[in-house]
């Protein structure tokens, strides 16, 4: 199949290529003279303080704003699934933030956000809730909270598709036999709808997190190789390409590749789990 | 009864506020773009919410300013090819895992499925060194090739679920008639898979459109970065003055034609987006 041949090309021999790099001194100006120096890159990656804070970064990233987004995309969901009019047209409105390339929606933010011109510090005091223009995503306390607020905006419309969709699929007859009992509609949403929803939502969780864990264009656009929010990718990236550390940038893209695979297979069994119930 | 009709018009009014937020809250950040694209150098340093008189030079300027035509041709070039080809080699992909028996089909599909989890970040370096070895380091080829590695696992998933759901009577009818399979996915299965090629052809394109880490790492000069690169990359005169209006401008050109193409298929692409990940 050809198919698997171009698959082999583009994911199978880099993959290998970057794993076997890993293990080596290789730098990229010169990636023939490469020198197999064992786990050194490996070692070397543990000790280094600003390996650990991309990771601890991108697990915040990736837990915070999952988080976020299944509440509200559920809510969104919810709201979808009711019976009222103008329901194609709000369907519509989520689509947009899911339309606009990642680039696009970090520059939007990014402006949003400006210290001094930005509509959004306007707001807060016009509101009186800061009494001084905040520096969201240059000062170190804001700055991670605003690439995840981004995040979220972005993906969240993507969560509640797929949520509707489950909810769609649910069988009506418990919900007719609630309502003939009488039963108080959060009570319904506690012990009906989220239960039988479970399957659907830990499959778009799983799938979520997985994409977070990898981010990479929201972060960089939004805050360059600051160390403050540095993802894993960016990380990766910065020591592979600016610092040209082909050896040490591979040792670290090993090493993200391992952790996601790891949920990944967590995925593949639940995803399997579902299928055969 | 007074208080249960009370209660009703607060419920409902409460639901009101609530879409409305919704509404305000995804669309907003968009509309703030285009107001400030159409602001003028001074005007945009003012937070007004409503445009009292549009100002183009921003539109103009972003084309003067980089070659932000060259761009987007760049992007439409690099999308449509990977599009075309991912399509073409899923296409017979999807039929033989849907509809051949051959040992280890389920292995092959999740593997397949593994594939797309792949984070970009873990292949860059022996992506580089696979483009450099072929020549294409600052060559368009290189990103449609690179890009098959997220487009391809995605369209062969989808278009295998797909043809799954095909009746099997209508090939079996073909194979009496004695069509060799190449002619059964071009006679049979194309005319039916058109919906499902246009859904996972749009999503693929947007995925190709929107890519960033390998447009950015596998491009040099300004004539060939892609949309998403020149947009993250237009700099001012200092670090401090950023051109902000050209940046909504280039951000509004680029995202407008998207919205349109998704609100236009809008069905297709949420039934496209949960069979890729609800069904599998």
């Amino acid at each position: 199949m050809p198919m698997l041949m171009v698959l082999a090309l583009v994911a199978g021999w880099p993959l290998i290529k970057t794993i076997a790099y890993g293990f080596t001194d290789a730098s990229l100006i010169d990636p023939e003279s490469a020198n197999f120096i064992g786990l050194d890159n490996f070692t070397y990656l543990l000790q280094d303080s600003y390996w650990w804070s991309s990771v601890w970064n991108t697990v915040v990233f990736a837990v915070v704003s999952v988080s976020l987004e299944t509440v509200l995309g559920l809510i969104i969901a919810l709201t979808l699934h009711a019976h009222f009019p103008g329901r194609g047209g709000l369907r519509a409105a989520i689509l947009i933030p899911w339309a606009i390339p990642t680039v696009v929606s970090a520059q939007m933010w990014n402006w949003m956000y400006n210290d001094v011109f930005g509509v959004l510090n306007h707001v807060f005091l016009l509101l009186g809730l800061i009494d001084d223009p905040v520096a969201w995503t240059a000062s170190p306390d804001t700055a991670l909270l605003s690439i995840i607020i981004v995040d979220v905006w972005k993906t969240t419309p993507f969560m509640a598709l797929l949520l509707l969709a489950g909810l769609q699929m649910l069988p009506q007859e418990c919900y007719e036999s609630a309502r003939i009992d009488g039963v108080h509609p959060i009570k319904v949403f506690f012990r009906i709808t989220l239960p039988l929803l479970k399957p659907t939502l830990m499959v778009a969780i799983i799938f979520r997190l997985l994409d977070a864990l990898r981010v990479f264009d929201l972060v960089y656009v939004m805050s360059g190789n600051n160390h403050n929010t540095m993802s894993m990718s960016v990380y990766a990236r910065q020591q592979l390409i600016d610092f040209g550390g082909l050896g040490f940038g591979s040792a670290a893209s090993t090493l993200i590749f391992l952790i996601i695979a790891l949920f990944t297979i967590m995925y593949l069994s639940v995803a399997r789990v579902g299928r055969e119930s | 009864m007074n208080f249960k009709k009370f209660r009703r018009l607060l419920g409902k009014t409460a639901f009101c506020l609530l879409l409305l937020l919704i509404v305000g809250y995804t669309v907003f950040p968009f509309y703030w773009a285009i107001v400030s694209s159409l602001k003028s150098g001074a005007a945009l340093f003012k937070v007004e919410f409503w445009l009292s008189d549009p100002y183009w030079e921003n539109y103009v300027a972003v084309f003067r300013e980089q070659p932000f035509g060259r761009n987007i041709l760049n992007s439409l070039f690099v999308s449509v090819s990977t599009v075309v080809v991912s399509l073409a080699l899923a296409l017979a992909a999807a039929y033989a895992i849907g509809r051949i028996q051959f040992r280890g089909r389920m292995l092959l599909l999740f593997m397949i499925l593994g594939v797309s989890m792949f984070p970009q970040v873990a292949v860059l370096s022996g992506m580089f060194e696979l483009i450099n070895a072929l020549g294409l380091y600052n060559n368009l080829l290189a990103l449609s090739l690179s890009y098959m590695i997220f487009t391809l696992p995605f369209t062969v998933w989808v278009l295998t679920t797909f043809m799954r759901e095909l009746p099997k009577e209508l090939e079996e009818a073909a194979i009496v008639d004695g069509a060799s399979p190449l002619a059964i996915v071009w006679h049979v299965f194309m005319p039916l898979m058109g919906p499902a090629l246009v859904t996972t052809g749009l999503l693929a394109f947007i995925a190709a459109w929107n890519e960033f880490l390998f447009a950015l790492t596998f491009t040099l000069s300004s004539e060939m970065r892609t949309v998403p690169v020149a947009i993250a990359l237009i700099s001012g005169a200092s670090a401090y003055e950023l051109p902000w209006g050209n940046i909504m401008a280039a951000s509004v050109i680029v995202t407008v034609p998207l919205i349109l193409l998704v609100l236009v298929f809008q069905r297709r692409i949420v039934s496209g987006l949960t069979a890729g990940a609800v069904k599998g």
